[in-house]
């Protein structure tokens, strides 16, 4: 908990008035003055504004510099100035119409460089874009300063380094910034930074208070660098003319605090996802009062978000290419969650959540922020048929559910990436990507060895023998392969975390967290419906073996048929269920980095066709290379009765033993949600509705027809816009990768006939 | 009252569920075998046979069912039977049908009409919606079109419309078959006079079942028939609205 601190100087009794409530008065405490102050709102969509004039001006000028970048892959890079939060001089799009001001270097689309994740990453994304590496740079983080990136292979065994290269464990944040943290950046809005340094302070009091272990040495040091952070966030806010060290008074004044304590973060972290939070609401209470005392209209109100919003849209970080193998599109996850239900029933759907979503009318489709809707047959009906519309419309929308969400992290959870979730502000995650438990399938086959390599990565195990698979054998040997993969896994993890902490602490991230804060250790699965599949295959066909002369199994002869999931059939869905929970067990057994809490999710944003690539032949027919599906989708094809069928094998798949998230992503084609456009929103409603209702977790919603998506990779100058939901995330299309984009074209179309 | 329906199989071709293209919400749609009818723009020929099928009882089918009942009726949905020809398996319909109200889930029959004299009282008292194709209006074209007769679908359209059973019109819509601007005319008057047509959906012809002939070896008849544009699709609604009809 946060220490309780004296009630703020007089700016405070300005900039509150009029709010009810008084807990959050007393504490840092931003649930509790949302759930004092908002307005719930029932009604439609139709009190929003279209775009101003002065919002096309700026959002022409950044759309003005995309051709480039695309073309370029970036736009322009600073090589020579390490980020920090008060690296970089005051940036403008359009100084004079701007509302929100803050870019993160200072031009935009200017990206910085962030080498205290590690200097190899910064080295290679500059000669990637043909930049020189800085001598001075070099110097100072090849010499002086140690990276994480260092510390994490100064510490990984030979076995953590043979399980990473092989690609059973993989995508980890050990090269650049872990990303999937969360500060509570309303915090700065609401009380101001001298408020927080008090608080931040009177908790570093109880720690100078404890014995001197290790841990709170730790903290000690963590909490020092936090307050340094905080009177860097004033000082960089200062250089563009504001002062945060006070609570915001007006509706301008939060978007603006709000956003420059998420710039301040954007400054010193390259994290994988660096995501917003859950900010409609609080803004809305600002909004809706400053409305109320005549201070600004529905247009200016719609024009604060949209600036904010174009601000948003424009993060950028310097990446290899490949990473953009990995996850493509140049994502940087600000994810927003929007909607839920409070604790007390009350929908948290103020007019502000309509405000967001309206902001992909008036500036079009895209991919960032990545909205992200708290979904419960419970919200208000207006707001259902405009996020379904919305989606019809853009693509660009995913959903969670608020019933599973709410009872475990409470009504202030936000979604961090894609399917993360958190209570804002209390609890943080160590993001680990993901184990191939595809490849683990075939390790268990092959003894522990390679499937591609033939070389030997996880201890020898004996083989499996004989013409054709037995599934007791192969399912006892692949628990043992499991077990020996849950434990190098969540190993790894813990050195890279250690590492993190100790050269890329996030410390403005950490400051706008309560201390002490929960941590999740976030393990990850890719693979599951090819593992699934396969070992339906191997229990309910028959599955031949062929083997080269070394005795490596390389290739499956499937007789027979067997049940795929993704068509509802308990068959094969309690295989992938079942999976879920060992994995999950499995990794509960080995002690975490700080106690942090296991959890797990089954996501693969777009690496899914890097995992394929690296993974041979599978017991169920895939061919080596072959993509695998993404998140927790079944195999593309294989559902074969409709989306309802294909959603509801994947909610069988438990979320406590998945809390981390289970990603879905549908395709379906315009038609395939009826004749009648009109009757297309509603009929989605009742999807979104009865998926959540059977304890879906999450739905990417693609309204797509599959000719668009051919004539945009032929023609990719006329579909700039074009917005697709991968697993988790949106990219713009036409930033895909060619392979990628043949994947989400060969997937499943749930359409009508 | 009878429900002993154990005995009771039929042939079944397959199964999908759908949204709001075959009665209203997202629908689990069962696709019976056999038709009397060999309509030329036939999407399904592989439902023509009877034989085709394979055989399940009614609990099979309702085990496959219930696993979707949640969904199906938070999603405003239900059950649709199609096939085929539903009513050429009256007995397998009508328990299924009674089945599914058992349930608690509203049901759908998808039918050319062309049987409806096959459909009991009992039968359609389990139904809450009737989808009735009616392929053309013209005697003549409808023989061509379909093989059969028209005037069986008239009297099982009459019928729907005493018992007051809602009705669906599903109107395919083929270039130089079904857009005689005179025929459409004389469907829209005959629905105007029925007081159970909540809508008709003129659905334009499509060719994505030819490669399902191609696989059976049989000669896709409309092959070379254009698929209507917009224009003309949009003509032929006016044509309905004009007789007071919801036409979509």
């Amino acid at each position: 908990m946060t220490a309780t601190v004296e009630a703020g100087p007089r700016a405070a009794a300005e900039a509150w008035r009029g709010f009810a409530g008084t807990c959050w008065r007393d504490r840092v405490d931003v649930r509790d003055f949302i759930q004092a102050t908002y307005t719930p709102y029932d009604g439609d969509a139709s009190f929003l504004t279209g775009p101003t004039d002065r919002t096309r001006a700026v959002w022409r000028k950044v759309c003005a510099l995309f051709p480039e970048e695309r073309r370029k892959g970036v736009l322009d890079v600073d090589a020579a100035t390490p980020s920090t939060i008060t690296s970089h001089r005051p940036g403008y799009i359009d100084r004079d119409r701007e509302l929100i001001v803050g870019l993160q270097t200072d031009a935009p689309l200017r990206r910085a460089i962030m080498p205290n994740g590690g200097l190899r990453m910064v080295e290679n994304g500059l000669k990637a874009y043909g930049y020189d590496v800085d001598p001075f740079v070099r110097r100072v983080f090849g010499t002086y300063r140690k990276t994480h990136n260092d510390g994490v292979f100064d510490a990984y065994t030979p076995s953590m380094r043979a399980a990473r290269k092989a690609g059973i464990i993989t995508g980890l944040p050990d090269a650049y910034g872990r990303g999937r943290i969360i500060g509570d950046y309303r915090r700065v809005a609401l009380y101001g930074t001298d408020r927080l340094i008090a608080a931040k302070r009177a908790e570093r009091a109880l720690l100078d208070a404890r014995p001197s272990t290790p841990d709170v040495i730790r903290d000690r040091e963590e909490l020092a660098e936090q307050l340094r952070a905080l009177d860097e966030l004033a000082r960089m806010a200062a250089s563009y003319g504001c002062d945060v060290t006070r609570p915001a008074a007006t509706a301008h004044e939060a978007v603006q605090w709000l956003y420059l304590g998420f710039l301040a973060a954007v400054k010193e972290q390259n994290g994988a996802a660096m995501s917003l939070g859950r900010t409609s609401t609080f803004l809305d209470v600002y909004l809706q009062r400053d409305l109320d005392e005549g201070l600004i209209d529905e247009t200016r109100a719609q024009e604060l978000i949209d600036d904010f919003v174009i601000k948003l849209r424009i993060v950028r970080f310097l990446r290899t290419p490949e990473y953009d193998e990995l996850f493509s599109g140049d994502p940087t996850w600000v994810t927003e969650s929007i909607g839920g239900i409070g604790g007390d029933g009350r929908p948290l759907v103020t007019r502000t959540s309509f405000r967001y979503l309206q902001t992909l009318y008036n500036l079009g489709p895209a991919p960032e922020p990545n909205l992200t809707v708290l979904w419960s047959p419970r919200l208000p009906e207006g707001f259902k048929r405009f996020c379904a519309q919305v989606s019809i419309d853009t693509s660009a929308i995913q959903y969670e559910s608020d019933e599973l969400l709410r009872p475990r992290t409470g009504d202030d959870t936000a979604i961090a990436c894609c399917v993360s979730a958190m209570a804002v502000g209390r609890q943080m995650q160590f993001f680990g990507a993901r184990v191939n438990l595809a490849k683990a399938l075939l390790y268990a086959i092959n003894g522990g060895r390679d499937e591609m390599t033939g070389e030997q990565v996880a201890p020898a195990m004996p083989a499996l023998e004989g013409e054709y698979l037995a599934y007791e054998d192969l399912s006892a040997a692949y628990d043992r392969m499991l077990d020996w993969l849950a434990e190098t896994y969540v190993e790894t993890l813990n050195v890279i975390h250690y590492m993190h902490d100790k050269y890329a602490y996030e410390r403005v991230e950490m400051a706008l967290h309560d201390h002490p804060v929960h941590r999740f250790m976030a393990c990850g699965i890719a693979g599951l419906s090819v593992a699934a599949d396969s070992l339906s295959a191997i229990k309910y066909a028959r599955v031949k073996v062929v083997r080269d002369a070394s005795g490596l199994a390389v290739d499956y002869e499937v007789e027979g048929e067997f049940p795929a999931y993704g068509n509802n059939e308990d068959r094969v869905d309690a295989l992938a269920a079942g999976l879920v929970r060992s994995f999950m067990a499995k990794a509960r057994e080995h002690p975490t980095y700080r106690d942090a809490e296991h959890t797990q999710s089954v996501l693969t944003i777009t690496s899914n066709v890097v995992y394929g690539k690296h993974t041979g032949n599978t017991p169920d027919g895939r061919r080596a290379g072959a993509p695998f599906a993404p998140g927790a989708n079944p195999m593309n094809g294989r559902d074969r009765h409709g989306v309802a069928a294909s959603a509801l094998s994947v909610a069988k798949l438990p979320y406590d033993a998945a809390r981390d998230g289970i990603s879905l992503t549908t395709t379906i084609t315009p038609e395939g949600l009826g004749h009648d456009p009109a009757e297309r929103a509603g009929h989605l409603v009742g999807i979104l509705d009865a998926y959540m209702a059977a304890d879906g977790f999450h739905m990417n919603v693609n309204i797509l027809d599959r000719t668009t998506l051919a004539d945009a990779m032929e023609h990719p100058e006329k579909y700039p816009e074009l917005t697709v939901r991968v697993s988790g995330y949106a990219v713009n299309f036409v930033r895909l990768t060619r392979e990628q984009q043949l994947d989400v074209i060969s997937r499943t179309f749930h359409g009508a006939l | 009252m009878n429900t002993t329906v154990e005995p009771v199989t039929g042939r079944v071709h397959s199964w999908d569920l759908s949204t709001g293209v075959d009665g209203p919400g997202t629908r689990f749609v069962l696709f019976v075998s056999g038709c009397p009818l060999r309509c030329l723009y036939c999407a399904n020929p592989d439902t023509w046979h009877l034989r085709d099928g394979e055989r399940a009882t009614v609990d099979e089918v309702m085990a496959e069912i219930e696993k979707y009942r949640p969904f199906l009726t938070t999603a405003g949905g239900g059950v649709t039977l199609t096939g085929g020809e539903a009513l050429l398996q009256p007995a397998f319909t009508a328990a299924l049908l009674r089945r599914c109200k058992e349930l608690g889930l509203h049901t759908a029959l998808d039918t050319s009409g062309f049987l409806g004299a096959r459909a009991t009282d009992e039968l359609l008292t389990d139904t809450d919606l009737v989808l009735l194709d009616i392929k053309s209006f013209d005697v003549g074209t409808y023989r061509r079109l379909t093989g059969g007769d028209l005037a069986p679908t008239l009297s099982f359209a009459a019928r729907l419309d005493r018992i007051g059973l809602p009705v669906w019109i599903r109107y395919v819509l083929v270039p130089g078959w079904t857009d005689d601007p005179e025929a459409v005319d004389g469907l829209g008057a005959f629905l105007a006079g029925l007081g159970n047509v909540d809508r008709v959906d003129v659905l334009p012809f499509h060719k994505l079942g030819a490669r399902k002939y191609d696989a059976l070896g049989i000669p896709f008849p409309l092959r070379d028939t254009p698929t209507p544009g917009p224009g003309l699709t949009e003509r032929v609604r006016e044509q309905f609205r004009e007789h007071g009809l919801r036409a979509l």
